[in-house]
């Protein structure tokens, strides 16, 4: 018989080899339906949950009126409160019951007009009004003591130039609001959503559908065969890039025409911005497929080191800055957090190239960490 | 006796091998036990023959081929492999090999053609050629028409019938191949040996190919043998089996107590090996006698009939296998269990099943079948995966309501009384489902608890159990660490906890060493003496033998039933005089026009 004395299988990637493992995982891609799934279905469901279902927006806040002395003024007042969208003001006759309509959660603040309010509000122009607000949600609490301290200060004003004299509070409140001028926090929770996506589908598809290789023993197969580990590791990165692309351009096109969040940057930046995630993304699943050994375990994994920090330490919807400092240092050790701050100035804010390249090198960074040390781990053996 | 355990290395002076193997240790750690998966192990494959590597689950087999192609670094010793270090070239050993793993890489989510394709690619097959080359090898496995097929979809035989032809794409200098019949049909098992050969002949390729059927030892042209990672001889296989001329009987006893005889015979000092075959006991000797010698010098008050037998390669293994452990200073032991008797008369029906059918869907897994067991029975459900009979076997055991038809077990309607007849069977799964996490001591307690047995009584049995199964020293040895061997008994074990009087076992003993296997089967019929029914679904023709009654299953449908030496007394021919029971397995599903791969 012929003796083949085959050379080391030197010298550069096999385009043959490599279209051959990128056409196998995209027939796959497209017959699995999981993996449709997570790309496709689960951005348009976690959008609408979020987009539409998760507010931090006070939003029609049933408000207690309590009004010990109804006069004119008061029903200003009141009716004022009645045409604000962020609250539905109910009356009641005394303070007791208001606050057993507090406890009994019917209500979640309570506005309370002495019976001091019409007198002060004629001497002196300022009538003092008392508010008691469920604390339990901090955060609602606080943007609902924001509220009503504007509609009040927007009332007086109004009441005092009606009558034609200079409002007599210390400071005068003016203010505006820069990025996102109707604070809908749509707009900023759908950029940041992007980012929790995109992790989903870089990091937990890929160390699945790798740890799933190994499973089924195909790795097996594949390793014997003259294949290059870079090869293989580009098989996997190229298709899941174009799928979490795909991924991608649906959720920007549904932040866009759907929830009419404004995009202020350009669609350059965003691509460039996206893509760079996207590859460190995928690298960290290949990372994790190298330490799990099971399907199972891989999603585990992911699950607990991609998606959850990417959700709650990125600032997508708790900010950072109000972390505690240990907290804040680990956020940097989060992919996401890079990216969800470059969709975020994007989308609100534009092109603000020293935000985007500062964040994008963080992540080239980390990039460059993952395939180093997946490279060192790669190896066609299975010890 | 000349059997060459040693001295294999100049054997063939003149030939070349492609592959030599010397001194090579291979040790893992499973949990915190090491196990030590090769010993000193050291062989050669010639060239442009099939040499087989035999030996049970666990012997260090696939460890072996994955040394070979530098997937595992070897602890000591060294491989070389088409004249390349295994270890250091891995990478060129690799692309010149051929290798076929246990479970083929077959991507179940791509047809046919697109497995194809994607070897091809990773070959570096150039395009030009591949449409001859496909062509060929869709010739030679038959799965011309299934190109279009998810591979997902193909039969198991099918299966590896891809496989191979997706490791033969570019042909190898080296074909490897990993038990690539392993839950393969009878048919597709003879094509892909079939296929093999072609390669060897047409293409001067060499083979190396592992199997735990010792039949399959007497289709190579040379074999390894390998038991708990030590070789044990290598030779032509006829070699192994000439070596025992004249020690190999048939022996047929008088009024039919074949299970007297046996047991009586296998605790003889000249006996090496007495087996069950149908209504005969098969024997072997330690020294070579004439036949009217065995009937003079085994008097062991069974008369019987006798005449001398061909030597089988599995008399040489177990031969080997047992001077081995002698010479260790560990000879078997055969231990009985004795069990209680069951009340009730032989001649009792305690399976009935009649015009049993079982849907799924649009598809008859069981396309109504009927057959009757009597007490103390031993009954085999035979067919190859698919054939339906893991769907009565479960239907049998309670596990899944039948869709028509009359099914009593232990004198209980099945669709009826369901917890009534499950008290009284035991149930040993395929794999033996055990707990992993478990200790031996912890599995008997947790399942007799399951059973209703507690107390004294419970302590009783747990004790009867570890004495009788020689399972005391591995009390608090967590059950998932255990050697296959020590599994199956202690599954065994488990499913006797509650003396039930049906016993049923799937599978049971697949893969397990011949020497394990013997002793199972050396159990069950004690179990049968004392009148315990037992039912086995098998697709291991030898495993058939051991059954007093059995019926063969295909694609739902029962083919035929009788007594193994009827079976095999219907295919009878001047050709072939003494069928096996694979032979008339074979000729039973060609009669029937299906095709046993479909």
């Amino acid at each position: 018989m012929k003796r083949r004395r085959p050379r080391a299988p030197g010298g550069g990637i096999s385009m043959m080899r490599l279209k051959g493992l990128v056409k196998k995982e995209s027939y796959q891609i497209i017959r699995d339906p999981s993996s449709i799934g997570i790309a496709f279905v689960l951005p348009v469901v976690l959008l609408f949950i979020f987009g539409y279902g998760v507010s931090l927006d006070a939003q029609h806040v049933p408000m207690a009126m309590v009004i010990d002395k109804p006069d004119q003024a008061t029903y200003d007042f009141v009716s004022g409160f009645g045409q604000s969208e962020y609250f539905s003001p109910v009356i009641m006759n005394n303070i007791q019951e208001a606050e057993e309509a507090l406890i009994q959660r019917r209500i979640d603040g309570i506005v309370w007009l002495r019976g001091n309010f019409g007198r002060a509000l004629l001497s002196t122009g300022n009538a003092p009004i008392g508010v008691i607000v469920n604390g339990v949600d901090a955060n609602q609490a606080r943007i609902t003591i924001g509220y009503v301290t504007g509609v009040w200060i927007k009332w007086l004003g109004r009441f005092s130039m009606e009558k034609g004299r200079p409002l007599d509070i210390p400071a005068k409140v003016d203010y505006r609001i820069w990025f996102n001028a109707a604070v809908r926090s749509r707009n900023f929770l759908v950029p940041g959503l992007i980012a929790v996506i995109m992790t989903l589908i870089g990091a937990m598809l890929t160390a699945m559908v790798i740890a799933r290789e190994w499973e089924r023993g195909t790795m097996e197969a594949l390793i014997v065969s003259p294949v290059k580990i870079q090869e293989i590791l580009l098989g996997k990165v190229i298709p899941y890039f174009v799928l979490g692309m795909g991924g991608m351009a649906l959720s920007v096109a549904m932040a866009i025409f759907i929830f009419h969040v404004p995009l202020r940057g350009s669609f350059l930046a965003l691509t460039g911005g996206s893509a760079l995630f996207m590859l460190t993304a995928i690298f960290m699943g290949l990372l994790i497929s190298q330490a799990a050994g099971s399907q199972f375990v891989a999603g585990q994994i992911a699950i607990v080191v991609t998606f959850l920090p990417a959700f709650m330490l990125s600032g997508f919807v708790f900010d950072i800055g109000s972390m505690p400092r240990a907290i804040q240092w680990l956020t940097h050790l989060v992919a996401a957090r890079y990216f969800v701050s470059i969709l975020q100035s994007i989308f609100l804010a534009g092109d603000i190239w020293p935000i985007f390249f500062s964040n994008c090198l963080w992540l080239v960074v980390m990039g460059t960490v993952f395939i180093l040390i997946i490279r060192r781990k790669a190896k066609k053996r299975l010890e | 006796m000349g059997m060459k355990t040693q001295a294999s290395k100049n054997r063939y002076p003149q030939d070349k091998y492609c592959l030599e193997a010397e001194g090579v240790t291979k040790n893992f750690l499973l949990g915190k036990r090491r196990v030590v998966a090769l010993d000193d192990f050291s062989a050669r494959v010639k060239e442009g023959i099939v040499t087989g590597l035999i030996g049970p689950d666990g012997a260090g087999k696939t460890t072996f081929m994955r040394l070979v192609v530098g997937l595992l670094v070897p602890d000591k010793g060294r491989v070389t492999c088409l004249g390349m270090d295994s270890t250091r070239d891995f990478l060129q050993v690799q692309t010149a090999v051929g290798y076929m793993p246990q479970r083929f890489g077959l991507y179940e989510d791509l047809t046919v053609q697109e497995n194809l394709d994607l070897y091809a690619d990773l070959q570096g097959v150039p395009r030009r050629a591949r449409p001859s080359r496909y062509r060929e090898l869709m010739k030679m496995t038959g799965l011309g028409p299934f190109t279009g097929r998810l591979a997902g979809r193909l039969s198991g035989g099918m299966k590896q019938k891809l496989g191979l032809a997706c490791t033969l794409i570019k042909p190898p200098a080296l074909l490897i191949l990993d038990e690539p019949t392993v839950g393969v049909d009878p048919l597709s098992r003879r094509e892909l040996w079939h296929i093999v050969y072609r390669q060897v002949e047409e293409e001067g390729m060499s083979v190396l190919l592992s199997t735990s059927y010792l039949d399959e030892a007497e289709r190579c042209q040379d074999v390894i043998l390998i038991h708990e990672g030590h070789f044990l001889g290598q030779d032509k296989p006829n070699v192994f089996s000439k070596a025992l001329e004249g020690h190999s009987f048939m022996l047929t006893p008088y009024g039919g107590d074949k299970r007297r005889l046996q047991e009586v015979l296998s605790e003889r000092p000249e006996v090496i090996d007495a087996l069950i075959l149908g209504e005969k006991v098969r024997l072997v000797t330690v020294d070579a006698m004439e036949p009217q010698e065995v009937k003079r010098q085994l008097q062991v008050g069974v008369e019987f009939d006798v005449h001398g037998v061909e030597p089988r390669f599995e008399d040489a293994f177990i031969t080997l296998l047992k001077k081995k452990r002698e010479s260790e200073g560990r000879p078997m032991v055969q231990r009985a269990i004795s069990p209680s008797r069951v009340a009730g008369s032989r001649d009792e029906e305690v399976i009935v099943v009649k015009d049993l059918k079982r849907r799924f869907g649009n598809f008859y897994a069981v396309k109504g079948i009927s057959f009757r067991v009597k007490r103390g029975e031993i009954f085999g459900l035979l067919g190859a995966n698919g054939a339906g009979k893991s769907t009565t076997f479960r239907m049998l055991c309670g596990l899944l309501p039948a869709s028509e038809g009359e099914l009593k077990v232990a004198g209980h309607n099945l669709r009826r009384a369901r917890a009534k007849a499950r008290a009284r069977i035991g149930y040993m799964a395929q794999r033996f489902s055990l707990y992993g996490g478990l200790t031996t001591y912890q599995n008997l307690r947790f399942f007799s608890s399951a059973y209703g047995l507690k107390g004294r009584r419970q302590a009783e049995r747990i004790g009867w159990a570890l004495e009788s199964f020689d399972l005391s020293n591995l009390k608090d040895a967590r059950s998932g660490t255990l050697p296959l061997g020590y599994k199956q008994r202690l599954a065994l074990a488990v499913a006797l906890m509650h003396e039930p009087e049906i016993l049923f076992l799937d599978e049971p003993t697949s893969g397990v060493d011949p020497l394990a296997r013997r002793e199972f089967w050396h159990h069950i019929n004690a179990l049968a003496e004392a009148n315990v029914t037992v039912m086995v679904t098998t697709h291991f023709m030898e495993e058939a033998e051991y059954c007093d009654r059995m019926v063969i299953m295909s694609q739902g449908e029962i083919l035929a039933a009788g007594t193994p030496e009827e079976m095999k007394a219907r295919f009878r021919t001047p050709e072939n005089p003494n069928p096996t029971m694979e032979d008339a397995f074979i000729a039973l599903i060609e009669m029937h026009g299906q095709e046993g791969s479909a």
